[in-house]
């Protein structure tokens, strides 16, 4: 072995003992996950405890005439009935939301949903609470109720928001109606309508994203505690948002902010459920200040997916207009936004509708419009981005279905109409037609891999010889391919872009290294699964050169944590892992002057060695971050500040713009409507990959999401306004029986500005895969003269396709 | 209101307790145990967070009444691991195979596992996809579990564990 190889294989050798980035680290959460010793909210058990429940509304748009609490407080182990009238004293009956709306914690004069809250029940047990909700007698007197947002904005429509009837001026501009909440315009209208009057080809169709939930694993909850001796509150919960939290219950209860301390334990799923401020959190907390005592609130399952945040509800016009050969050169989408009874979007970006003017999507289209309408209507109030920045599934959704479109009505083929459009990467950084600079990407390369590797020649020539031989009355069965090229756009954000109640959208890490060189650091951002104490620890350790076991990851406690905004959006990588990197670097820097001087030589005359400073020319005079560490509790020198910590709070310059190329090969059979998924494969690119294992992970969690979205999963209503369906008998999770076999793929295309250069991955499959199942769906049934299709696409309605199109004689 | 005595065993542990007859087996032993373990998901036996092994058989606890189970044999995931302390094939199967992400599944999910190769030693994918059918899991679209559950499998028969390519 010659000196080089040798220096090479301690160097590898060393590389591998940090788990550092790259590597497929096990995770740190799984040694206490798979012994059920977890600490989720609902395991907190403390001295005195109390439970809360809600009586809600049968009604989904009802006047209160009266309530009695006198039945339920008689009951044994009943202590406290909060209605609207014990809250409105302290002014606490509405809470502001994050879209700003304010929304009723319990319904004062009317009720404006199915199953909102009314009153609430604080007893000695869930049981007790439970039986109590029964005894609390509301009288209600129906009103008509709007369920179809198309008629929210009629003459006659009723006015469901009495309270902000007369004010014209919503948080967003005014407002065209009582039932409208804004409007939102973006890109050049005049513009665009003239590029639609001389288009050569244009399509136009209503795309629905439809109204479905988030529903994590465990619902929402949370245990309020408050000292009346010490005037502090201490709030556990189900928070993506922690810090956020301690504001809005600062900013609405007035206690001041120091004096409570939110807690944000183990998380069981989050997806966008969690960002919010909900009814339950507020009332656990006033019961508990009311009483003393700590009080305890737990979702079920039908409160969950029944009130607390849904998600889309979007209903798109979309229109594209190209050239005869297949040029795209204006897009315009109209869309009308269902918000239900409140708009308590969870919404980061300084406008209503989020994120959803990147629907212009992979594409070079020079000219675009975009105009939203947000209307009310007696349904939940939300809603959240389920696993998405906001409203990015809407816009992908819209875009990929668009194009699917265009090629039809063309004849061209849809991979080849979408490389003709792509941005080329000497295009980047590219500035969209309504208004984001997309920071990198390598689509062409990212497609050709895609269609390389699943072989999408062979399969359309499949497909013709199966649509032949379905014509011929052969077969039974149709196949689809449906393509997903998408861009997201994730990492909220730039204070131009992005704030929560007027806080700045960048996130923290604050790392600390001990004399004997292990390390503590906590993140502003929350892990809700996705494995947040493994993957910032491999970041530190590539960074500064301590182990990654040697580094432990601590979020969720915000009297520790710095202030951050949280997790969703994708953004824990993009802000907080860039604040990570950001941090242990002026570590690093601090920790190479104390190195000089304990080698007595200058700064310059150092270089870094996967875990040591060595001296340029002498690799064996150096030492190692451990041992700096030690020194620089013990001896620094003369004149530095003892102790080796940093922290960093990070705003992004830029979002990022991951990006991947999906294929979906689907069988359906005409007559059960019955869709079987052959391959699905997902190629993703989102730049830098800090942990691969965690990277397919997050990518099979999300496409099976996004196959749930498209294939089934949907919160309906009736024409009175009653949710349909709001149990898991009813309200589609895939099993693991219905779930594909995911297929994952990589390229990698760093983002320029991030300081390791990742994108962020957590919900590219959710946003990619709903359209890439859609469209499979719709391009089974396409030769057959079929429209579009809309999600979702369960057997009875695919079933219906069929019958439609006469298919079932 | 009044009271049943109740004698089980958990994780080979003698058990006395008064319950409510209307008392949940999952609020049992959550709130009177301490074996926060299991977990309750949706209240409607659909999604398996609270799957406990009560005398060889999967059972949903919030299904299942506290005085159904007097007199019976309760294993939970915190009687899971190795008796010298160490995860059993099971629980290093999920860790090694990134068969988790938010956890709240897991001790349901591990516990149906077990059962299932009780009953079934070296299951095939589909055996294992029908069998865990009753546990939802959100966040890994389960192609992972299944891989956890063949590497336990391989461990526990001493046979060689091969992760299938994609």
């Amino acid at each position: 072995m010659n000196d080089q190889t040798k220096i090479d294989q301690d160097r590898a050798e060393r590389t591998e003992k940090l788990q550092g980035m790259g590597c497929k680290r096990k995770r740190v959460e799984d040694v206490r996950f798979t012994q059920g010793k977890g600490s989720y909210v609902d395991d907190l058990k403390l001295p005195g405890m109390l439970f809360g429940d809600f009586v809600r509304s049968p009604h989904a748009h009802a006047r209160i005439k009266s309530i009695d609490t006198s039945r339920a407080k008689a009951l044994p182990g009943v202590v406290a009935v909060l209605t609207a009238a014990d809250l409105k004293p302290l002014g606490l009956h509405y809470m502001p939301t994050l879209a700003g709306d304010v929304q009723a914690v319990l319904a004062e004069e009317k009720v404006l949903f199915q199953n909102q809250e009314v009153a609430f029940v604080i007893a000695e047990d869930r049981y007790i609470a439970s039986d109590a909700t029964e005894l609390v007698d509301v009288e209600y007197e129906a009103l008509p109720c709007i369920v179809d947002p198309f008629r929210s904005m009629d003459p006659d429509a009723p006015i469901l928001r009495e309270d902000i009837k007369d004010k014209m001026e919503g948080a967003h501009g005014p407002r065209k109606h009582p039932n409208h909440i804004f409007e939102w315009q973006i890109g050049d209208k005049e513009a665009t309508d003239a590029v639609f009057a001389n288009a050569d080809v244009t399509i136009k169709e209503m795309l629905v994203d439809h109204r479905t939930h988030p529903s994590p694993l465990e619902t929402c909850q949370s245990v309020a505690s408050f000292d009346k001796v010490k005037g502090e509150l201490t709030l556990w919960g189900t928070f993506q948002a922690p810090h956020v939290i301690r504001t809005v219950v600062s900013l609405i209860s007035g206690l001041p902010e120091h004096k409570i301390h939110v807690i944000a334990p183990d998380i069981g799923g989050g997806f966008g459920n969690k960002v919010g401020a909900y009814a339950g959190y507020v009332c656990s907390v006033v019961g508990s200040i009311v009483l003393g005592v700590p009080v305890k609130w737990v979702e079920d399952r039908m409160e969950n997916l029944s009130t607390t945040s849904f998600a889309r509800d979007y209903h798109m016009t979309t229109e594209l207009a190209a050239t005869k050969d297949g040029k795209i050169q204006a897009m315009r989408v109209h869309v009308l936004a269902d918000h239900g009874a409140f708009d308590a979007c969870a919404d980061p970006s300084k406008w209503p509708a989020g994120f959803m003017n990147i629907c212009t999507g992979s594409y070079d289209i020079p000219t675009a419009h975009l105009a939203v309408d947000g209307v009310y209507t007696n349904k939940a109030s939300g809603g959240v981005a389920y696993r998405c920045s906001f409203r990015v599934t809407e816009a992908v959704f819209a875009i990929e279905r668009a194009v699917e479109l265009l090629a039809q009505k063309l004849g061209m083929d849809a991979a080849e109409l979408r490389i003709k459009n792509f941005i080329k990467p000497e295009q980047f950084p590219y500035q969209s037609a309504l208004g984001w600079e997309y920071d990198s990407g390598d689509y062409h390369t990212a497609m050709k891999k895609a269609m390389d590797t699943i072989g999408y020649k062979e399969l359309r020539e499949e497909q013709g010889k199966k649509r032949e031989a379905f014509k011929r009355g052969e077969t039974r069965e149709l196949m689809g391919i449906g393509i997903s090229f998408f861009t997201e756009i994730v990492g909220a954000g730039p204070s131009k872009n992005c704030d929560i109640l007027g806080i700045a959208m960048f996130d923290s890490a604050e790392i600390r290294i001990h004399p004997t060189g292990s390390v503590i650091a906590r993140m502003g951002t929350k892990s809700q699964g996705q494995g947040h104490e493994t993957t910032y620890a491999q970041i530190i350790a590539t960074e500064i050169g301590i182990p990654a076991d040697d580094i432990m990851i601590e979020e969720g406690n915000t009297d520790t944590a710095p202030y951050g905004l949280g997790t969703y959006g994708s953004r824990s990588t993009p802000v907080a892992g860039a604040a990570t990197a950001v941090a242990a670097r002026k570590i690093k820097a601090k920790a190479q002057m104390i190195a000089a001087h304990m080698l007595e030589v200058h700064e310059g005359d150092l270089e870094w060695d996967v875990d040591r400073f060595r001296v340029k020319g002498l690799p064996e005079k150096f030492k190692t971050m451990k041992e700096i560490a030690w020194a620089a509790y013990n001896a620094p020198p003369p004149n530095m500040e003892p102790g080796l910590e940093a922290v960093n709070y990070y705003e992004p310059p830029n979002m990022t713009y991951p990006f991947g190329a999906y294929f979906c090969v689907m069988d359906i059979d005409v007559d059960t409507g019955v869709a079987k998924t052959r391959r699905f494969y997902a190629l993703d690119d989102c730049g830098t990959r800090i942990n691969p294992m965690i990277i397919e992970g997050q990518v099979h969690g999300g496409l099976t999401e996004a196959f749930a979205c498209a294939m089934g999963q949907e919160i309906r209503y009736d024409e009175h306004g009653n949710v349909m369906g709001a149990s898991f008998m009813d309200f589609f999770l895939p099993t693991a029986v219905e779930t594909p076999h995911w297929e994952t793929d990589h390229t990698v295309t760093p983002s320029p500005h991030h300081p390791i250069g990742a994108k962020g991955v957590g919900e590219s499959p959710h946003v990619g895969g709903v359209p890439c199942f859609s469209n499979a769906v719709n391009d089974a049934y396409a030769f057959l003269g079929a429209g579009h299709i809309q999600m979702p696409h369960d057997a009875w309605r695919l079933w219906q396709v069929g019958q439609k199109l006469g298919l079932h004689n | 209101m009044a009271k049943s005595h109740i004698e089980l065993t958990i994780n080979g542990k003698k058990v006395e307790a008064l319950v409510e007859p209307r008392t949940l087996l999952i609020h049992f032993l959550r709130e009177q145990q301490n074996l926060t373990g299991a977990h309750i998901g949706c209240d409607t036996g659909h999604c398996g967070a609270c799957t406990v092994e009560m005398d060889d058989m999967s059972v949903k606890s919030c299904m299942t009444f506290a005085v159904q189970a007097n007199g019976a044999n309760i294993t939970t995931i915190e009687g899971m691991a190795n008796p010298d302390g160490t995860l059993s094939a099971l629980q290093e199967g999920f860790r090694m195979m990134h068969g988790l992400q938010c956890g709240f599944c897991t001790p349901g999910m591990i516990l149906r596992a077990h059962r299932l190769l009780r009953e079934n030693p070296a299951p095939t994918e589909d055996e294992i996809r029908n069998g865990i059918a009753g546990n939802l899991c959100r966040c890994t679209g389960y192609v992972n579990i299944v891989k956890a559950i063949q590497y336990a499998a391989a461990k526990i028969n001493g046979t060689p564990f091969q992760e299938a390519a994609e």
